[in-house]
This record gives C-alpha cells, sequence and structure tokens, in this order.
C-alpha cells in the first residue's frame, strides 16, 4: 500500500482523533448523544481503518490476536462482576443503587462501569471479527504478503484466482 | 408542523418487501444476507417511527423542555444495531466456509456439486 | 419542514433499496448497502433517535460493509448475481406488502403523543432518570439501569458471535495440517 500515500496521510491525521473521539463518546455518554454500544463500534471502526490502510501485520503487532480474545472476554465479565458486587452489597443482580452509600451516585457508578464493560466487548469483538476475516485468506490460502510490490501482487492475484479443487 | 401520518410504516414495508424479495430471488448467499440486513434495518425503522413524539426533541433531559421522543425503542434498536452486525459476520463467516467446502457461493451450484 | 425532511429522506431509501434489488454486480450491492445504511443513520436523526444514529453509521456504514467485502475478498469479487424466475417471488412480496399495508392503517400516526407505545412506563422512566438515576440522556439510563439485565443478554450475544465466528474460521493463524487443495 506504499502508493496510496494521501490515504496513509490522512488515515494518521484521522485514526488518533476516530479514537479520541470514542473515549469522549464512552465517557461523556450520560450527557450526551453516545454510550458503550456507539463507543465500541467507534473505537473498532478506527482499529479497522488502521488495519485497511497499514497492513494486518502491522496491527498485530500491536493489538495482539489474543489480547483482543481476551478482551472480549473481559468486558463482559466486567459487566457481569458488576451484578455480583451490587449481589454482595445487598442489594439485587445489576442494582447500583447498593454500590455507594448514595443511592444516585451508586447509579452513576454502576452505569460507567456497565458501559465500560460493553464499551471494551463490542470493539474487540468487532477487531476480531476482522482478524477472523481478513486472517482467514492469507491463512488458508497461503497467499504471498502484501508489500505493493508489482511482483508480489501478480503472485497474489494467482493465489486468489486460482481454482481450489 | 404537519403531521407525517402513515408514510413512514409504508416506506418501512416496500424496504421489508425488498429484503424478502432479494432472500427469496437471489441464489447467491452474500446477496441473500445483505437482503436480510436491508429487511433488518426496515424493522429499525419502524420502531424508532413508534418512538417518534411530534414536536419532541431527542431524549435527553434539558432544562425548560417537557416534551421528549420515546426513548425505550432507541434502547432496544440500539442493542440490535450491534447484535445485527455481529450475527452478520457469524452468517458471513458460514458463507466462507461453504465456500471452502463448495467452491461456490451460489445455492444452485452447491445443490448440483452436493449431488 | 420536518414532514417533508422525512418523506424526502425515506423515499431516497426505497430508491437504494430497490437499486440493490436490481443490482446483478455483487460489490456494487456491497457498497450500496454501506451507502444505505448511512442513508439511515440520517432518517434516525431526523426521527430524534441520535444514539441509534450514532451506532448505524458506524456499524452499517463502517463495519458491516468491511466485512461483507472482506468475505467477498475471500469468494472471489467479480461475482455476478443469477435471478431466478421473478413471477412467484413477486406475487409473494406484493401480497405480504399489501396486507401489511391494509393493517398499518389502524396503526397510530406517527408522531402521536398520545399512542400506547408512549403512554405505558416511559412517562416514568423520562422521570426516573432525573430523579433517581441523575443522568440527563435517558436512554443511557433505561439501557444500563432500568434494563441492564436486557442490555447483560445482548452483550453476551455479541461475545457470542464473535466466539462462533473465531470457531468457524479459526483464529487467524496458519494450521500447519490444512494443506492446500490441489
Amino acid at each position: 500500500m506504499e502508493h496510496h500515500i494521501v490515504l496513509r496521510v490522512v488515515a494518521k491525521l484521522l485514526i488518533p482523533v476516530i479514537l479520541l473521539f470514542a473515549l469522549y463518546v464512552q465517557f461523556h455518554g450520560d450527557y450526551g448523544p453516545g454510550g458503550g454500544f456507539q463507543a465500541g463500534v467507534i473505537f473498532g471502526a478506527g482499529l479497522i481503518l488502521y488495519a485497511l490502510i497499514f497492513g494486518l501485520q502491522t496491527i498485530k503487532k500491536v493489538v495482539t490476536p489474543s489480547f483482543v480474545h481476551y478482551m472480549s472476554g473481559v468486558g463482559l465479565l466486567l459487566y457481569a462482576g458488576v451484578g455480583v458486587i451490587s449481589l454482595f452489597k445487598g442489594g439485587n443482580y445489576l442494582d447500583y443503587s447498593f454500590l455507594s452509600a448514595d443511592p444516585v451516585h451508586g447509579q452513576h457508578l454502576g452505569i460507567l462501569l456497565i458501559e465500560l464493560g460493553v464499551g471494551i466487548t463490542v470493539a474487540f469483538v468487532m477487531v476480531s471479527l476482522f482478524y477472523a476475516f481478513a486472517g482467514y485468506r492469507q491463512a488458508d490460502l497461503k497467499v504471498p504478503p502484501d508489500t505493493g510490490h508489482e511482483a508480489t501482487e501478480k503472485a497474489r492475484d494467482a493465489v486468489l484466482e486460482r481454482e481450489p479443487q | 408542523m404537519t403531521t407525517i401520518g402513515l408514510f413512514n410504516y409504508w416506506i418501512v414495508f416496500v424496504l421489508m418487501m425488498s429484503g424478502l424479495y432479494i432472500v427469496i430471488v437471489s441464489t447467491n448467499l452474500i446477496k441473500k444476507i445483505i437482503g436480510l440486513n436491508i429487511f433488518q434495518t426496515s424493522v429499525f425503522i419502524l420502531y424508532i417511527s413508534i418512538g417518534k413524539v411530534s414536536g419532541g426533541t431527542a431524549p435527553i433531559l434539558v432544562d425548560g423542555i417537557t416534551l421528549y421522543s420515546n426513548p425505550l425503542p432507541h434502547v432496544l434498536i440500539l442493542t440490535a444495531i450491534v447484535v445485527g452486525v455481529a450475527t452478520t459476520a457469524l452468517g458471513l463467516a458460514i458463507v466462507v466456509r461453504i465456500h471452502s467446502a463448495f467452491n461456490s457461493i451460489d445455492e444452485e451450484e452447491i445443490y448440483t456439486t452436493s449431488d | 419542514m420536518e414532514a417533508i425532511v422525512d418523506f424526502a429522506l425515506l423515499a431516497g431509501l426505497a430508491a437504494w433499496a430497490v437499486a440493490i434489488v436490481r443490482l446483478r454486480s455483487l460489490f456494487g450491492a456491497a457498497m450500496l448497502f454501506g451507502i444505505y445504511s448511512l442513508h439511515c443513520a440520517l432518517i434516525f436523526v431526523v426521527l430524534d433517535a441520535v444514539d441509534v444514529a450514532f451506532t448505524e453509521a458506524a456499524v452499517g456504514a463502517g463495519i458491516s460493509t468491511v466485512l461483507i467485502l472482506g468475505t467477498l475478498a475471500i469468494t472471489g469479487i467479480k461475482l455476478e448475481v443469477r435471478h431466478t424466475r421473478a413471477l412467484i417471488p413477486l406475487l409473494i412480496t406484493g401480497t405480504i406488502g399489501a396486507a401489511l399495508i391494509y393493517a398499518s392503517v389502524d396503526m397510530p400516526l406517527v408522531g402521536d403523543p398520545n399512542a400506547p407505545a408512549n403512554l405505558h412506563i416511559v412517562p416514568d422512566y423520562i422521570e426516573g432518570s432525573a430523579t433517581e438515576i441523575g443522568i440527563p440522556n435517558v436512554v443511557t439510563s433505561v439501557l444500563a439501569s432500568y434494563r441492564g439485565y436486557d442490555t447483560l443478554g445482548e452483550v453476551t450475544v455479541i461475545f457470542t458471535a464473535g466466539v462462533g465466528v473465531l470457531c468457524l474460521l479459526g483464529r487467524g493463524k496458519p494450521k500447519r495440517s490444512r494443506k492446500p487443495r490441489g
């Protein structure tokens, strides 16, 4: 992808803003439009954009597949864990009023935590879906790595066009 | 503001039937999934239309405003969209596996191959 | 004014849907579906569902289009769609559509503040969001607090679907045992 200079430069400028915006949507969701689901998909889309422009191998160095798989479980556990804590504090499951001495403050805290859990799970499930689809071709068909050189492009095309069976 | 009437519902039904038509007519599995997605978005619009209140605003509490649109359909559809993309991905993954088993994603070709 | 914008956007959306139905190129259909989803997000803004519009714009135009294109990259991007004979499906969808429109005549008008959907429990949510929960965004407080179980279930579904895809497609690592067919 070395020849797509406009895409690379624009993506480099945009991706930090997209990720920052996702965090804003996540933590400002109580007061304006936003919340865990929206922030999760925006964060996931930012990471996927990076993978599309700079290649799957590049992003896998930073956001490793095993990290992605762990995190998609961690978000769900965080959500369920908040429910268990409110059980231990004497309330019903997922009753945030018992998380703090002041019920309204408890609700704030509970919503912040479970929205964080939702955001983490959604973001990393989206990334792991992308990894699964983008990695499948290379794993299955033994495609030469995408280097952007014309010769390897032709080799990739040859492999992809080749009829299995 | 003039009333929207039932126009939203009618368009929803047009979209719904376009999605159903794609699912019936197209033999290509990916096109079928696109059709299912169109059907799905039509249901989203149906719910959001039911929750609309004329003259209301988005359900974010602000001093001085008393009329808000119904937030409950928004909640249901918000989660449904994200669940929808996850299940679509599952469908596409099955299509990929079908392609690696039959070397085709066309229904009729798959039937003839599997005979 | 709001009604005119609503009419125009919905008519445009129906046009996109018909275009997707008629298009034979699979790549074209995938790209049109991205545009269709972004158009949907605009309609959600007009219908006051800002949170939903947010999600639809990021999911529909971004992630699901990327996933469909990713599948096309595996299965071959130059596919043309064949259609079977269209007369009977057209009759079926036409009949169902006519029946649905006939049924819709009894529904409350769009935007009716006294529709049953807008009277039951929702006023309690809007009031309680200010007093019990103390956050202005009612969608967040219903999603996270009043319907917390519901959302826990949805997040579990998303997680399970992700696990299902990983089971079907592997974890993206090449397997030694899987020979290239040939």
